[in-house]
């Protein structure tokens, strides 16, 4: 795959991961469990669906096709999309969206970092931006995660079977596509091979409770 | 048992001000979550640049009622305020 190739590939999965997460947490807007959780929700919703403005805007930009962020994000069909699975799994319950954000915030704080050093400057730029929020989303998300873990019996049991459901779609997050090799070549993205947040702990408690 | 979140009352610096101010009140499990909820609900439009919480039962209120003895008092004591004094003029700016 050629370099403007990769880029753009790498760009709309960047877009469409913070695109459909987006608007997955959206849908918890006026009913989440609390009002200030409603609100915190809402913010991060409006965080992703922003980051999408900046990767899809530039996606259009590298494409050179005259696609803007709206054309991306709203006419292309669902087998154009480029998002890790786990951004598009239903809410469930409280925890379980949590969980799920919290899975996802642990990766992209992560990638968000390797992309500060990115040879392409309109990425770092980006990645600069979207990382500030996301150290908060991840703060938030990590705190909620062991909160419920801690809590009651029944929190407890939730955000285990939240963990249960979700850790299947955490692999994809660490597997490459074709377009992998070339940009790291290029030095403009490298992706995430393991994310201490999540594999370290996480996977050790994971996988000790389950035998 | 309670399954309520206790009362938090929020205080803000705004972003040019000197001392925090009272905005308003929100529940939260604990201190670390009242600061990370009232960001969420204060701050979204960029109000303040430092956030303090203190959960509501840890205030303690003057009375409504006693008023007149707590108040009234210093509204005759104009000479309290310091409005009587010449200032030199090499004194500058005060």
């Amino acid at each position: 795959m050629g370099g403007e190739a990769a880029l753009l590939r790498f760009l709309l999965h960047l877009g469409d991961n913070t695109l459909v997460l987006g608007h997955r947490v959206s849908e918890w807007c006026g009913h989440a469990p609390v009002l200030e959780e409603d609100i915190a929700l809402a913010n991060t919703a409006l965080d992703l669906i922003g980051q999408t403005l900046m990767w899809l805007g530039l996606a259009g930009e590298v494409e050179g096709a005259g696609r803007s962020a709206d054309d991306l994000a709203f006419l292309r069909d669902v087998w154009e999309f480029r998002n890790l699975l786990l951004v598009e799994m239903p809410n469930g319950d409280f925890g379980r969206t949590l969980m799920r954000q919290f899975l996802f915030d642990a990766w992209q704080s992560v990638l968000l970092g390797h992309l500060l050093k990115s040879s392409e400057p309109r990425v770092a730029e980006i990645a600069e931006k979207a990382g500030k929020e996301v150290a908060y989303h991840l703060e938030r998300s990590a705190d909620t995660v062991v909160g419920l873990g801690d809590g009651t019996e029944e929190s407890h049991a939730r955000m285990q079977a939240a963990l249960e459901y979700l850790w299947p779609y955490v692999g994809e997050m660490f597997t490459g596509d074709g377009a992998d090799a070339a940009l790291a070549a290029a030095g403009i993205a490298r992706r995430p091979t393991a994310c201490a947040p999540i594999m370290t702990p996480w996977s050790a408690v994971f996988w000790t409770r389950r035998r | 048992m309670k399954h309520e979140w206790p009362l938090w009352e929020v205080f803000i610096r705004g972003q040019h001000g000197l001392s925090h101010r009272h905005v308003g009140s929100l529940h939260a499990p604990d201190a670390e979550m009242a600061i990370k909820n009232a960001r969420d609900v204060y701050t979204r439009r960029n109000e303040g640049v430092s956030i303090w919480v203190v959960q509501a039962n840890h205030l303690t209120a003057s009375s409504p009622g006693d008023k007149g003895p707590m108040f009234e008092p210093s509204q005759s004591k104009v000479y309290r305020h310091p409005t009587f004094y010449d200032i030199p003029d090499d004194a500058g700016a005060m």
